[in-house]
C-alpha cells in the first residue's frame, strides 16, 4: 500500500482520458453508476410501495409483475433493493466523510508536527484498532439503542484512524522533499504548506483509500443491519432482508439471493472503481499490474 | 578471438528504439570504458548482456559471449552464465542486496548454487572473497546484514558477489555514483585489482570521462542509442576527433568564464556570519534505560562570507555539510552557537521576523525533479518566494517578475504556463534558479545544483551560475562534493570534515596544495581528466 | 530486540489500560440503573438501597473503576445478574467456541491466500493470474454472513453433508466439534483469502521489483528459486501486517457468524447481554475481545522482529 504520491505520468487534464481507457475504472465506474442511479430514482419512483403490506402478495416467486419476487409480507423485494440501496449508500458515505474530514486534518497535523503530538495520535489510532468496528458498533448500541445514525457512527469512528494512518503516511514521505524544503525557505508556514503542497499530493491516495473504505462501508452495513444494529424497520435494508430470508431459506431461497447479489455488484463495482483509480493516479503501482 | 562480441545489436522496449546497431567487443583481460550521458543506451547494452532486459524488450543483431550465442541462448543457459562466467556490479549499492539476510548468505548463495559447495564450504569461499574485498572478518563477520554496512562497503559486499567465481567477464554499471570521491577511489582501485588477478574482462559503464580514462584501455562513446565513436582510450580522447567526444571533454573541462573575481570582494560588513556552530541529533537507543548518545553531525563551525563572494564547502557524504547548509537557511535550528545575517541573528527567531533575512538568502537544491511540486504550473512554482514580500504584489506584477526571472536564467515568459514535468533536468534547475533569484536575494545556498546533471548540462548551468554572480553580485555558497565544480565556480573554499572545518583558504590554492589530511583525499581522489590523460599517454610512450 | 520489544508490550499494556477506562465510561453514561433493571418496576425503594449497596453503586466512580480493573487483573470479571453466575465463567463458556472458530478461520485463509498469491504472482499476467484475481476481486465482495446462507443452503440443506447450525460441545469428540464449525470456518475464511491472497500477490510483485533482486538474478538464480529465497521473506511484512488486522476482523466476523449459524459463543452472549441490559458481561466480552487484539498485534510484531533484521537492532 505504500504509494508514492507524487510524479505524475501526464498532465492532469489527461487524466479523465487515461481513467475511461482503464478497463477497472470503467466497469467500476459503470456498476458504481447504476446502483446510484437506483438508490436516486428510489427517491422518485419504485415499482411498489416499500411500506405496504400485501399479505395475499406475500413469498411470491419471481414473476413479470414482481421480477424478485416478494418478501414474507408480500412487498415487492425489487422495490426494497431500491430503497435499501439508499440507506447502504447514505451510511457508507456519511460514514467516509467523517472519517476523512477528522483523519485527514488528524494525519497532517500529526506529520506536520512530529514529536509528541505525533506519538500520541498513532497511540490513539492503536487503540481504535484495538476495538474491531463491529465490537464499536456493539458498544454505541449498547448506549444508545440501535439505529441507522448509530451505525454510521460507529463505522465512522473506526474510520478516522484509518484515514488519519493515511494521510499521515503519506504527508510524512512528502515533509523530506526538496520542494516542502524550498516552500519553508520561501517562508511559508506549516499550514500553509499542508494546503498548498500536502494536500494536493496526497488527494490521490486519499481518493483511491475513500473508495475502499466506501465498499467497506457498505459491507459493515449490511452486516449491523443483519445482526439487527443498523436501520430498524419498516425502512428497508440489505442486511436486514437476508436476516429476514435466512429462517425462509428452504422454501424461498430467492429471498437471500437478490439482497445479497446487491451487495456483492456494488462492492465489486466499487473495488474496481478503486483498482481502476490506483492505475491511472499512480503509476508505481500500475506497472505491476 | 574476443571474448565478448556484440554486433549491429538493436533493441526495442514496447516498440519504443532504445539501441541501434551497438557494436562493441572486449578481450580476455581487457578493460572497455562504456561512456554516455542519460539515455545514451549503455545500461540498457549492459543488461542485453546478462539478457536482464525488461519484459517488453526485443533485441535484435548478435551477442557472442565465449563462443556462446547470448540472445538466443536457453534461459538455463543464460543462468548458468550470470553469476559465475558473468558478473554484474551495479549502481547504487544501499538497495542492491537484499535486507533481510545476512552478507555471508548472500555471497554464499551465488557459490553453492554454482558449484554445489557444501553450506561451510561455501562459507568459507565467501569469507575469503570478503577479505579480498577489504570487509576483514574481525569487523564484518558473514552473519552482518547489509543495513548495517555503510553504502562503500555495501558496494564492496556486490562486487565480492559478483566476483565470487572469478568471472570472464566483469559488467560494472556506474559502480561509483552514488559514492563519494574518496569511497569512488577506493573501489575503482579494488575493481582495477580484482580485474588484474583474475585476468577478469571489465565492461565500465560511466558518466566519468576521467574515471574511464583512469581505468580502461579502450573507449566506446554512445549517444542516444548509437556508438559514436569507439578506440584506445587515451589517444581518443587526446585527439578528439568525433564531434561529439569533443563536446563531452570540453564540457566535462568547462570553466566558466568570471572576469571581474576579485572585485566582487569589497571590503566592508560581512553578509553571513557563522559562528561556533554545533547541531547535535538525538542517537540510537542503545538499551531501553540508557539515554542516547547524542550524533555530532556539525561542531563548532566558524566562517564569514562577504557579499557577492561565492565560497564552496567540500567534504565527504555525511561531513555534515547539508545540516550546516539548512541551519543557514533556517530551516534548522543549531544546537549551540550563532548565525547571522547582515549582523541581525537567525537563531530562534519566528517566522515573521525571519522574512526579510529570507528575502535574500535563497536556495538551489540538487535534484531537478524533487524540487517542485508536480501538480503547480511553473508560474506558481516561481512566484513561491513571492510570499516573503510585505506586500503581495498583483497578479499583473507577478508576472511581470516571474516572467524576468524565467529570462534571466535563459528561458522564455511563456514556460510560465508549463508543468515542471514538461522539461529536462537542466531546464528544471534553470527553473529553480529562477525561483532563487525572484526576490534578488544576496545570497544563494546551492545543495550540490549540478552533480545530477548530465556534463554537458551541468557545463550550462555553471555558465548560469556565474554570469548571475557576475552580474547579479549574488553571493553563494556551494556545497559540492566535487572538486572541478567547486574549481570552476568559487573563489574560496572550505573542506569539511566529521563537523568540523578542516581548511579554508583561496580555492586554487587549497586545491594545489591541499594540508590537512582530509583535504590531500579529496584532492587525490578526485577525477581529472586532463591528468588521466597525460598519464595515459606517458604510459604508452 | 529486548527494547523493541518492550516498547511493544508498554504499549500494548497502555493501549489495554485505556481501552478498560473507556469501556467502563461508555458503560457508565449508559442511561438506565442496574439495579431497578435487576429487581424490576416493581421494586421497593428499601430493596433497590440495598441492591446499590451490596452492587457498590454508591462509591465514587473511580472507586468502581478501580474495583472493576482490579478484579479483571485476577480474573473477577463480577457477576452477571441474569444469569446468577460469576461472567468469568460464561464468557470461558462461550470461549471455546469462538476462539477456536477465530483461529480456523484465521489458519484456513492464510493456508489458501498465501499460496493463491505466490502462484498469481509468479504466473504474473497470464490467464492463472487473471483466473484468481478475478476470484479474489469476487471475493472481497461477498458479505461473509451472505455467504454462510449460501453454504448452508448448499452443503447443509441441500447435499447434507454437514449440520445447518448448533454445537453441541466439545465433550462429544473433537471431530463433531471440528464439523459444526467447518462451515462457519469456510464462511469467514475465504473472503478474507481473497483479500490476503491480493495483498500478498502486490506485496511479492512490488518486491520483484526491487534492486536486490536483480542482484540475485545477476548471480545467475532462476525466476523460480529468486521469488522463494529472496521475494517471500520481504514480502511477508505488509502480508503479517493485514493477518493482524484480520484477527481482529475475524474476532468480529465470529459474532455475525455465530448468529447464522446458531453457535453458542461470545458473540450470542453479548447479544443477548446487550437485550437484557446485562451491561458487566457486556464490558466483560469488550475487554477479552480487545485484550486479544492487542495479545496478537505484539506476536505480529515480534514475527516482524523475526522477519526483517533492521527492526531488531531498533
Amino acid at each position: 500500500m505504500a504509494a508514492e504520491p507524487l510524479d505524475l505520468p501526464q498532465a492532469e487534464q489527461g487524466l479523465v482520458a487515461a481513467a475511461f481507457s482503464n478497463r477497472s475504472f470503467v466497469a467500476g465506474f459503470a456498476i458504481t453508476a447504476v446502483v446510484a442511479a437506483m438508490a436516486l430514482l428510489s427517491f422518485l419512483w419504485t415499482p411498489f410501495d416499500v411500506t405496504r403490506l400485501v399479505p395475499a402478495d406475500r413469498m411470491q416467486g419471481l414473476s413479470w409483475t414482481h421480477p424478485f419476487g416478494t418478501d414474507h409480507f408480500g412487498r415487492d423485494i425489487l422495490s426494497m433493493i431500491m430503497v435499501g440501496a439508499r440507506n447502504s449508500i447514505a451510511v457508507a458515505v456519511v460514514a467516509v466523510c467523517m472519517g476523512m474530514g477528522v483523519g485527514v486534518p488528524l494525519g497532517c497535523w500529526a506529520a506536520a508536527r512530529g514529536g509528541l503530538i505525533d506519538e500520541a495520535l498513532m497511540r490513539f489510532n492503536d487503540l481504535v484498532f484495538a476495538f474491531p468496528a463491529l465490537l464499536t458498533a456493539v458498544l454505541i448500541t449498547a448506549i444508545f439503542g440501535p439505529g441507522a445514525i448509530n451505525a454510521i457512527i460507529a463505522i465512522g469512528v473506526f474510520y478516522i484512524p484509518v484515514f488519519a494512518r493515511v494521510a499521515r503516511a503519506g504527508a510524512m514521505s512528502l515533509w523530506p522533499r526538496e520542494f516542502i524544503l524550498a516552500a519553508r525557505a520561501a517562508g511559508k508556514n506549516k499550514t500553509l504548506i499542508t494546503i498548498e503542497h500536502i494536500l494536493p499530493n496526497i488527494a490521490s491516495i486519499l481518493l483511491v483509500q475513500g473508495t475502499i473504505q466506501f465498499a467497506l462501508g457498505i459491507l459493515a452495513e449490511a452486516g449491523l443491519s443483519y445482526v439487527g444494529l443498523g436501520a430498524q424497520p419498516p425502512m428497508p435494508s440489505w442486511g436486514r432482508m437476508l436476516f429476514d430470508a435466512q429462517t425462509r431459506m428452504i422454501v424461498a431461497p430467492h429471498l437471500a439471493l437478490f439482497p445479497g447479489l446487491a451487495i456483492v455488484v456494488t462492492v465489486l463495482g466499487l473495488n474496481l472503481l478503486g483498482d481502476g483509480l490506483r492505475d491511472v493516479l499512480d503509476p508505481k503501482l500500475r506497472r505491476q499490474r | 578471438m574476443a571474448l565478448l562480441e556484440i554486433e549491429r545489436l538493436t533493441l526495442k522496449i514496447g516498440g519504443t528504439p532504445i539501441l541501434k546497431d551497438v557494436d562493441l567487443s572486449i578481450g580476455a583481460g581487457e578493460t572497455m570504458g562504456l561512456v554516455g550521458e542519460s539515455g545514451s543506451g549503455k545500461s540498457m547494452t549492459a543488461l542485453t548482456v546478462m539478457r536482464l532486459l525488461p519484459h517488453a524488450a526485443e533485441a535484435s543483431g548478435r551477442v557472442t559471449f565465449d563462443g556462446i550465442d547470448i540472445l538466443a541462448a536457453p534461459e538455463a543457459a543464460m543462468c548458468r552464465l550470470r553469476g559465475d562466467d558473468i558478473g554484474m556490479v551495479f549502481q547504487e549499492p544501499m538497495t542492491a542486496l537484499n535486507p533481510v539476510k545476512t552478507i555471508g548468505e548472500q555471497v554464499a548463495e551465488g557459490i553453492r548454487w554454482h558449484t554445489g559447495a557444501n553450506r561451510a564450504d561455501a562459507e568459507a569461499s565467501a569469507r575469503r572473497i570478503l577479505d579480498r574485498v577489504g570487509l576483514p572478518e574481525a569487523q564484518f563477520p558473514l552473519s552482518r546484514y547489509p543495513h548495517q554496512l555503510s553504502g562503500g562497503q555495501r558496494q564492496r559486499v556486490v562486487i565480492a558477489i559478483a566476483c565470487a567465481l572469478k568471472p570472464k567477464l566483469l559488467i560494472a554499471d556506474e559502480p561509483t555514483t552514488a559514492l563519494d570521491v574518496v569511497l569512488q577511489a577506493q573501489i575503482l582501485d579494488l575493481l582495477r585489482d580484482l580485474v588484474a588477478e583474475n585476468r577478469m574482462g571489465l565492461l565500465l559503464i560511466s558518466h566519468d570521462l576521467a574515471v574511464v580514462t583512469d581505468m580502461a584501455n579502450r573507449v566506446t562513446i554512445m549517444r542516444h542509442g548509437e556508438v559514436m565513436e569507439e578506440g584506445e582510450t587515451a589517444p581518443t580522447l587526446a585527439a578528439q576527433v568525433h564531434p561529439y567526444t569533443r563536446q563531452l571533454a570540453e564540457a566535462s573541462m568547462h570553466v566558466p568564464a568570471r572576469p571581474h573575481r576579485a572585485a566582487a570582494h569589497a571590503s566592508g560588513p560581512n553578509l553571513l556570519e557563522v559562528d561556533g556552530v554545533v547541531r547535535d541529533y538525538a542517537g540510537r537507543q542503545r538499551s531501553l534505560f540508557s539515554r542516547p548518545d547524542p550524533f555530532r553531525a556539525v561542531d563548532g563551525v566558524s566562517f564569514a562570507l562577504k557579499p557577492g563572494q561565492s565560497m564552496a564547502l567540500v567534504g565527504r557524504s555525511g561531513c555534515g555539510k547539508s545540516t550546516l547548509a539548512r541551519m543557514i537557511l533556517a530551516l534548522d535550528r543549531p544546537s549551540a552557537g550563532e548565525i547571522r545575517f547582515l549582523g541581525e541573528p537567525l537563531t530562534g527567531r519566528s517566522e515573521a521576523a525571519l522574512k526579510p533575512a529570507r528575502r535574500n538568502i535563497q536556495v538551489v537544491f540538487q535534484d531537478p525533479y524533487g524540487s517542485f511540486n508536480p501538480r503547480h504550473k511553473v508560474e506558481r512554482l516561481v512566484a513561491e518566494p513571492l510570499h516573503l514580500l510585505d506586500e503581495a504584489p498583483t497578479p499583473a506584477t507577478r508576472r511581470e517578475m516571474v516572467a524576468g526571472a524565467l529570462r534571466e536564467v535563459g528561458l522564455r515568459p511563456d514556460d510560465m504556463q508549463k508543468y515542471p514535468h514538461e522539461f529536462s533536468g537542466g531546464q528544471r534547475q534553470r527553473i529553480s534558479i529562477a525561483r532563487a533569484l525572484i526576490t534578488r536575494p544576496k545570497l544563494i545556498v546551492a545543495d550540490e545544483p549540478v552533480s545530477a546533471l548530465d556534463v554537458s548540462i551541468r557545463a550550462q548551468v555553471l555558465d548560469l551560475f556565474a554570469d548571475l554572480n557576475q552580474r547579479l553580485g549574488v553571493a553563494y555558497l556551494f556545497i559540492t562534493h566535487d572538486l572541478t565544480v567547486a574549481r570552476a565556480i568559487t573563489d574560496e573554499v572550505m573542506v569539511m570534515h566529521d563537523g568540523r572545518i578542516v581548511e579554508e583558504g583561496k580555492t586554487d590554492a587549497v586545491l594545489d596544495d591541499p594540508r590537512s589530511d582530509a583535504a590531500k583525499a579529496l584532492v587525490a581522489a578526485a577525477p581529472d581528466l586532463k591528468r588521466a590523460i597525460r598519464r595515459r599517454l606517458a604510459e604508452q610512450g | 530486540m529486548t527494547a523493541f520489544l518492550a516498547k511493544r508490550i508498554a504499549v500494548g499494556l497502555l493501549t489495554l489500560i485505556v481501552a478498560s477506562i473507556v469501556v467502563f465510561a461508555v458503560l457508565e453514561i449508559v442511561p438506565g440503573d442496574p439495579a431497578q433493571l435487576m429487581l424490576g418496576m416493581n421494586a421497593t425503594d428499601e430493596a433497590l438501597a440495598a441492591l446499590r449497596e451490596q452492587m457498590g453503586l454508591n462509591q465514587p466512580v473511580v472507586a468502581r473503576y478501580l474495583g472493576w480493573a482490579g478484579g479483571l487483573l485476577v480474573g473477577d470479571f463480577g457477576r452477571s445478574f441474569t444469569y446468577s453466575s460469576p461472567v468469568i465463567e460464561l464468557i470461558a463458556e462461550r470461549a471455546v467456541v469462538s476462539l477456536p472458530l477465530a483461529l480456523m478461520a484465521l489458519i484456513l485463509s492464510t493456508a489458501i491466500a498465501i499460496p493463491v498469491g505466490l502462484f498469481a504472482a509468479a504466473r504474473r499476467g497470464k490467464a492463472a493470474d487473471t483466473l484468481a484475481m478475478g476470484a479474489a476481486q469476487f471475493g472481497v465482495a461477498v458479505p461473509n454472513f451472505w455467504f454462510a446462507l449460501i453454504l448452508i443452503y448448499v452443503f447443509a440443506v441441500w447435499l447434507r453433508l454437514v449440520p445447518a447450525g448448533g454445537f453441541s460441545g466439545w465433550e462429544n469428540g473433537l471431530i463433531s466439534g471440528l464439523r459444526a464449525l467447518l462451515l462457519p470456518a469456510i464462511a469467514l475464511a475465504l473472503p478474507q483469502a481473497a483479500i490476503l491472497a491480493r495483498v500478498t500477490r502486490s506485496a511479492l510483485l512490488e518486491v520483484l521489483g526491487e534492486d536486490y533482486i536483480r542482484t540475485a538474478r545477476a548471480k545467475g538464480m532462476p525466476r523460480g528459486a529468486v521469488l522463494w529465497r529472496h521475494a517471500l521473506r520481504n514480502a511477508m511484512i505488509p502480508v503479517l501486517t493485514i493477518l493482524g488486522l484480520q484477527f481482529a476482523f475475524l474476532l468480529a466476523g465470529t459474532i455475525i457468524i455465530e448468529n447464522v449459524f446458531y453457535l453458542p459463543g461470545l458473540g450470542r452472549l453479548v447479544f443477548q447481554a446487550i437485550t437484557q441490559r446485562d451491561l458487566i458481561v457486556v464490558e466483560g466480552v469488550v475487554m477479552l475481545l480487545v485484550a486479544s487484539v492487542v495479545f496478537v498485534n505484539i506476536v505480529v510484531d515480534i514475527c516482524y522482529a523475526l522477519v526483517d533484521p533492521r527492526l531488531r537492532t531498533r
